[in-house]
């Protein structure tokens, strides 16, 4: 998913989110939190809870559902 | 009414004697048509054997990635090309998510981590995990941590962990298929222990991962010697980078029939709809909870998201099944 112009990743698969449509990404994203830094497609630490989920990047931060 | 039918409501619901595998296989082989049938038979036997209630759990990875396992299912194995990298939740942080839970009115609070077994590190954080949120929260703590000795067996029954999840996973025949760095003998050996210890069991497994409607039939059997308190269906939710990764999930009338038949296996135990009901049944999830399960995890799941909670709690004030209070008894 796309979400800026710095955001050149898909935060589901890691491939270049501005080839292609990655709407099987875009779908299952309802249903996963990110994976991938949308910005350097470093695998992030990403945590789930009952709640929400925290997703963090080493290079640039952390993400989180609220 | 087919035949199978007309057996379980003298068998089943009339004296509460689950299906066999045999029984099993023929009302998982009945056509759509007899669907709706067999669903509101099931719902008849859980609402006489185990009520109206409905148990309601919120479930949380400590522990995440890295397995050394290889559940071919699982996200979480070190073995696979998985985009899900190892974390560890602080104990801070699990307290939070047992009061989040707490919240929505469940009663149980499952514990999770990734491991084949736990070592002392992942002990400790439980010990500190488990007594912070006793001191905290009022909410029964459930653990699942893979394979145990029988001293961790102990200790954490001492402790006050009320319940412990260990899942077959599938049907011994099939298992195999599914795992190959441990056994099913290992993993009934540390269910045997758990129910010895005095904790509940709490034993199920995933299905659509392949394997065949014989071998759900067999799975059911195998879980109903067992006698588990707790029983949680999961439904394959194909992970990326996974040995199943690839695979369909199984359709959303083949699941219906699954809850359905082991409602009729097991008619007193707690049927949890757990991990995958959202990508296999979608909306039908209420069409399960009215054809046999009794149980729910709300919330999110270990490394994939849930409907909210209160998506999941609206269903059941509207099909006016009360979720059931907390009853502390250790």
């Amino acid at each position: 998913m796309v979400h800026g112009a710095e955001d050149v990743f898909c935060d589901r698969c890691g491939a270049d989110a501005t080839t292609g449509a990655h709407a099987d990404c875009v779908r299952a994203r309802a249903l996963e939190p990110p994976r991938y830094c949308s910005r350097c497609r470093r695998r992030m630490i990403v945590q789930v809870t009952p709640g929400g989920w925290t997703a963090r990047c080493a290079e640039h931060g952390t993400h989180a559902s609220r | 009414m087919t035949q199978i039918l007309d057996v379980a409501r003298t068998q089943v619901l009339g004296r509460g004697i689950g299906f066999d595998e045999a029984q099993a296989a023929r009302a998982l082989g009945l056509p759509d048509a007899e669907l709706d049938a067999l669903l509101d038979l099931a719902h008849d036997v859980r609402l006489k054997w185990c009520g109206d209630e409905v148990e309601v759990e919120g479930i949380v990875s400590l522990k995440t990635g890295g397995c050394p396992e290889d559940c071919h299912f699982c996200s979480q194995s070190g073995l696979f090309d998985s985009p899900v990298r190892s974390a560890w939740l602080d104990v801070p942080s699990l307290v939070r998510a047992a009061r989040e839970t707490a919240a929505t009115g469940a009663t149980e609070f499952c514990i999770v981590a990734a491991v084949r077994g736990p070592d002392e590190r992942l002990m400790q954080q439980v010990r500190e995990g488990v007594a912070a949120i006793a001191a905290e929260v009022d909410i029964n703590v459930a653990c699942s941590l893979g394979m145990l000795t029988q001293a961790q067996v102990d200790e954490l029954a001492a402790i006050g962990v009320h319940r412990y999840n260990h899942n077959l996973e599938t049907a011994r025949s099939y298992f195999p298929d599914v795992v190959s760095t441990h056994s099913y003998e290992e993993r009934l050996d540390t269910c045997e222990m758990v129910r010895k210890a005095g904790m509940e069991l709490c034993c199920g497994g995933i299905l659509g991962m392949g394997e065949t409607v014989a071998q759900r039939a067999e799975f059911a059997a195998q879980l109903a010697a067992l006698a588990p308190d707790e029983v949680p269906l999961n439904f394959l939710n194909p992970r990326p980078g996974t040995p199943f990764g690839d695979q369909q999930p199984m359709s959303a009338t083949d699941a219906l029939r699954a809850v359905a038949t082991f409602r009729l296996v097991m008619p007193r135990t707690i049927l949890r709809f757990a991990g995958g009901r959202e990508i296999t049944l979608g909306d039908l999830a209420e069409r399960g909870v009215r054809g046999g399960v009794n149980a729910v995890i709300v919330g999110n799941y270990l490394t994939t998201l849930g409907r909210p909670a209160s998506e999941d709690l609206s269903m059941l004030a509207d099909l006016k099944m009360p979720i059931k209070a907390l009853a502390k008894d250790l």
